[in-house]
């Protein structure tokens, strides 16, 4: 509950904040809490994840960002109307979709019909202990490939964007 | 350079450490949390904290711009090798049981295979983004 008021009030403070060096830090401290939140739901896996990618690689990144531009918001050009709308209406069916998962703790759900039965295969089938990686990485190999190929396709798409032609070349200016 | 003298003594202790820690969560997946995706990033972090503090150019002499770009789809290859692998032994796409003699060896090896592939896809894509973000400030 503490852990969420935070989370709310970070949420509140990245939005009303002009100063983006201060919402880039704010977006930083939202993932640690967004971690810890995680820890208490028992995914260290998915904790550790948010720790280092949200809290330490994208805040870099955000500041490496902020390097090359200035560090204030701009007064907004249009009305915040569309956006508004389009926002409460993402809202309201994320909300509507939340009604449509098994209750929090329900023992019909997914994880907990089919997950003692991997549990218990994986020691058998891969003598790994810990299930998550034997998911991860084994029984559901193909979607953990897939994940690998959107990091591969976010990279190069980064690097066409973004990188420079090699020293002497002025094409990007 | 400049008063960061601090900052330069703390990084070099504990960068080292980080890097070790990075080792950790990839081989020890099969028994803690982590794995090659948590892996990379904190590898590819440790590199960016060190470009913080001791420069860019002096990443970049330990790992190449080069370098990094191969490293990408190398780690994607990797992956898709040990799949097409279990196809010309004989199983299907992504089969680790033919990788060894019997079965859990081969699921232990193809596992480990292909957390090294999601490790260097992770951390080179990591260190590609920052590099081409703190290239164009310099320019």
């Amino acid at each position: 509950m503490v852990l969420l008021t935070l989370l709310a009030a970070t949420t509140i403070g990245v939005v009303r904040v002009r100063n983006l060096f201060a919402a880039a830090i704010l977006t930083g401290i939202y993932s640690f809490l967004m971690a810890s939140v995680m820890i208490l739901l028992d995914a260290v896996d998915v904790a550790m994840t948010e720790a280092s990618v949200g809290a330490g690689i994208a805040m870099v990144l955000m500041l490496g960002a902020l390097y090359l531009t200035t560090t204030d918001e701009k007064r907004p050009a249009h009305t915040p109307l569309l956006p508004l709308f389009v926002a409460g209406v993402t809202g309201a069916v994320l909300i509507w979709a939340v009604s449509g998962l098994p209750d929090f703790g329900s023992a019909e759900t997914p994880v907990q019909v089919l997950g003692p039965n991997y549990v218990e295969r994986t020691i058998s089938e891969t003598g790994i202990p810990n299930a998550v990686t034997s998911v991860l990485a084994s029984y559901r190999g193909f979607d953990t490939l897939g994940e690998a190929i959107v990091i591969f396709t976010a990279g190069i798409g980064v690097l066409l964007l973004l990188k420079r032609a090699p020293s002497g070349g002025d094409r990007a200016k | 350079m400049r008063l960061d003298v601090i900052l330069r003594v703390t990084a070099k202790l504990i960068l080292p450490l980080m890097l070790l820690f990075a080792v950790y969560v990839q081989f020890h997946a099969d028994y803690g949390p982590g794995g090659g995706f948590q892996a990379g990033v904190i590898a590819g972090a440790t590199l960016i904290l060190y470009a913080l503090i001791y420069g860019l150019g002096a990443v970049m002499r330990i790992v190449p711009v080069a370098a990094v770009e191969a490293l990408i789809p190398l780690g994607v290859l990797v992956y898709v090798g040990v799949g097409v692998f279990g196809i010309l032994a004989g199983g299907n796409f992504l089969d680790y049981s033919r990788l060894a003699h019997d079965p859990v060896h081969g699921q232990e090896w193809g596992v480990f295979l292909v957390e090294v592939g999601v490790f260097l896809t992770v951390a080179a894509t990591m260190l590609a983004i920052f590099y081409a973000l703190a290239a164009r400030g310099r320019g």
